[in-house]
């Protein structure tokens, strides 16, 4: 577990070059809803407080990445509490649970603050001033000071078939959540727990060659309409939904067969909602879709046993 | 056979674990003969099947060596005498299961030398394999890797069946054990001649002797052994890996072929032989020796004088640790047999039996604690599995009781390496709870069985 939070540092300290103070107070906001929650529970539970496992904190971490930097603090704090509560502690703790528990959290942000959670900003390099929007209050209605809106690149390319440099999507000087924009490292971080066997290789491989595969269809039809595969794969978060979120043990299958059934599902759900959805981006309910798929896929695939063909 | 070098790639089967193998608090000991103890106690079931029928009574003069105790039924084997003494009674003893379980009490005659004066049987090459297997059936003898199994039982090839190859088991996977490495290095004549006897009747066109890459001494000795013989024997170097030992991996590590589930080596044309089984062969049939005595390693850091003893059946194991200095206070946990399929032995004052091949004697520092939390499908027991077996998704199935699904996930093929529990992250004792599933589902069959 804390070798994964390891490899999560690289990732923050590209959200903080990018996004600034924002960045760090938005996760920390995150965090904290988590960590509380955890303890709580722990503490309702009358064991041996799970707080100390890391798994809270991962869960902390996963959310804030795919919070954009202008986000409200309270309702950051509301998403961790609801990751742990609905998403963990509800289902009976660690290992229990059907849905990926940042993911969990993340939906609920997106369904109660749909405007907050898609209003991105591009890194604009002040890196001790909090973004006006951090701070709103809960329930207050404040106009917007100084928030200049920038669509994601995703956005850009489904309403306006505007495409963002590969260069800027690899590096992360682009609009997004804060853990989505550097593919680099996450590209770095997905080879390094690979190597390390801390996740299931054939999942983050499944994904991605299967929205590889599946763009290049459509591109090589109308590339004027559709993005390029490579784009495809650097925008938005599918490279942190492959690496850090898909690959989740709890919520994903255990047979090697299975992995790869759920990193393709993800991959064609992905690419269908980008395409043809009304969302820019699909990843997260992609991922959720085939969590709950999860406990059928372990079902439908057994391991061949020893002796048997 | 893809390949025999030490230095090149090493056979093996897939998946396993790397336990820690502690080998060298024991391996370089000489096997050592305990001095006999005044007393001795011989369970009538120290093998699987039907318990020995007694056929002395208490207070008969008994010589060492001779038998005390006759096969019951086909699947049941003889018991001997391992000193001269007399029979003081025959009654309910404490068995190493933790059972009182009937036994005969010898008691030793001091002024014996305890030299074996019994005749030895006819030679092996001049009698009809139906006499070969009555022979090793009387003469007590089971598999003494751990199973205890009847070895006659597992030598009868039913008529129209041939086997193709003959593998002798020196691969001693188990942590702390070193008896086999020992009896390897020191029996290696008494061993080749155990081969001899039993190719002269199953026959076979190939002969391995599977070890793994850890002991190159025996390796060595061996090959030198097989070399200038007339069998066709080959000394196979097999890759550091538990549970490479278990007859299925081995088989599969040698010939590159899987035991179909359900089925035994032999239904492959294979035959498998303890190294301790086929030198306790040759020491019959060339030395007239039953089955009265084995090679134990007792060791493990609570152990003071780590070592490999010659001990005679039915000398109680406080004799035997006593011998290696005793247990230190730090001993935490007893196990008879390795680390890994070893069982918790609560009590020293019960007898060494055929099937044990250790005592060992651990502290807090090996043993692991007890704490279990949740299992977060990490899919670690998948692989290390050596059967390809769904661990998690079993143990979740015995949780609930489930236990007609974990017939149909394959339980009944488990053969109880402990792998899986050996590697789970949290705790869960896996392979504990398949061997409950096991037990319940057998209990059930036998239910239905009966109506």
């Amino acid at each position: 577990m804390w070798e994964v939070v390891y490899t999560l540092i690289p990732v923050f300290l590209a959200a903080f070059y990018y996004f600034g103070l924002s960045a760090l107070l938005v996760s920390l906001a995150a965090i904290a809803g988590c960590l509380l929650t955890e303890w709580l529970v722990g503490r309702g539970k009358g064991q041996e407080s799970s707080l100390y496992d890391g798994s809270a904190l991962v869960t902390g971490l996963l959310l804030a990445l795919t919070l954009p930097p202008g986000f409200p603090l309270w309702m950051a704090f509301v998403g961790g509490v609801v990751s742990i509560g609905m998403g963990k502690a509800i289902w009976g703790g660690l290992g229990q649970n059907v849905f990926n528990p940042a993911l969990v959290g993340r939906a609920f942000l997106q369904a109660a603050f749909p405007t907050a959670i898609t209003t991105w900003e591009l890194p604009d390099g002040r890196y001790w001033m909090p973004r006006g929007t951090n701070l709103a209050m809960p329930f207050y209605q404040g106009s917007p000071v100084d928030a200049i809106g920038a669509a994601t690149p995703l956005a850009r390319m489904k309403f306006d078939h505007e495409p963002t440099e590969l260069a800027s999507l690899l590096l992360g000087n682009t609009s997004g959540s804060l853990g989505e924009t550097c593919g680099l490292l996450l590209i770095l971080a997905g080879l390094y727990l690979a190597w390390r066997r801390l996740i299931n290789w054939r999942i983050p491989l499944a994904i991605l060659l299967t929205v590889a595969l599946f763009t290049a269809v459509f591109y090589a039809i109308a590339p004027a309409r559709y993005p390029s595969p490579p784009f495809m794969l650097l925008a938005g978060g599918l490279l942190l939904g492959a690496v850090y979120m898909a690959t989740d043990m709890v919520t994903s299958p255990l047979t090697p067969k299975g992995a790869w059934i759920f990193g393709a599902g993800i991959g064609l759900l992905v690419v269908l909602i980008r395409i043809w959805g009304g969302l820019p981006e699909g990843v997260m309910y992609a991922i959720l879709l085939m969590n709950a798929a999860t406990p059928l896929i372990n079902r439908f695939t057994k391991t061949r046993v020893y002796g048997y063909s | 056979m893809q390949s025999t070098t030490l230095t090149g790639p090493l056979l093996t089967f897939r998946h396993g674990i790397h336990p820690e193998e502690y080998k060298e608090l024991s391996s370089h000991r000489p096997i050592e003969r305990m001095p006999f103890v005044e007393e001795y106690i011989l369970p009538l079931s120290q093998h699987i099947g039907a318990p020995a029928r007694p056929v002395v009574r208490e207070g008969q003069r008994v010589r060492r060596g001779e038998l005390i105790a006759e096969p019951a039924g086909f699947v049941s084997v003889g018991l001997h005498a391992p000193v001269d003494g007399t029979v003081t009674a025959i009654g309910l003893f404490g068995h190493p299961n933790g059972q009182m379980s009937p036994a005969i009490r010898i008691k030793a005659d001091r002024f014996s030398s305890q030299r074996l004066t019994l005749a030895p049987p006819i030679p092996p090459e001049q009698i009809s394999a139906a006499d070969f297997i009555a022979a090793v059936q009387r003469a007590g003898l089971v598999g003494l890797g751990g199973a205890a199994f009847p070895a006659h039982v597992k030598f009868s090839i039913p008529e129209g069946r041939h086997i193709r190859c003959l593998m002798v088991n020196g691969c001693e996977c188990e942590p702390f054990l070193t008896c086999d490495h020992r009896l390897m290095l020191e029996y290696a004549d008494e061993l080749m001649d155990g081969v001899g006897i039993l190719q002269h009747f199953i026959r076979a066109e190939k002969i391995y002797i599977g070890i793994e890459a850890n002991k190159p001494d025996a390796i060595a000795v061996l090959r030198e052994k097989a070399g200038g013989g007339a069998l066709p024997i080959e000394v196979v170097p097999l890759q550091v890996k538990y549970p490479q030992g278990a007859e299925k991996m081995m088989i599969t590590a040698i010939l590159g072929e899987e035991v179909p589930g359900g089925k035994l080596p032999l239904d492959v044309g294979v035959l498998v032989s303890n190294v301790g089984t086929t030198v306790a062969l040759s020491q019959y049939f060339r030395q007239g020796l039953p089955l009265i005595e084995r090679v134990l390693t007792v060791t493990g850091p609570a152990v003071r004088r780590p070592a490999n003893v010659l001990v005679p059946l039915g000398a109680p194991m406080r004799a035997v640790t006593d011998f290696c200095g005793g247990i230190s206070d730090e001993a935490a946990r007893i196990l008879l047999g390795g680390p890994m399929m070893g069982v918790v032995q609560k009590s020293l004052d019960v007898p060494v039996v055929k099937g044990i091949s250790g005592i060992l004697a651990l502290t807090d520092a090996e043993v692991r604690d007890f704490s279990t939390y949740n299992c977060i499908r990490c899919g670690r027991c998948l692989e290390a599995c050596p059967l390809f077996l769904n661990p998690a998704r079993l143990g979740l199935l015995a949780r609930k009781g489930l236990w007609e699904e974990m017939e149909a996930y394959n339980v009944l093929d488990c053969f109880e390496c402990g792998s899986c529990s050996f590697v789970c992250p949290s705790g869960i004792p896996l392979v504990q709870s398949f061997r409950v599933g096991k037990a319940m589902i057998r209990e059930q069959k036998a239910r239905e069985r009966q109506g």
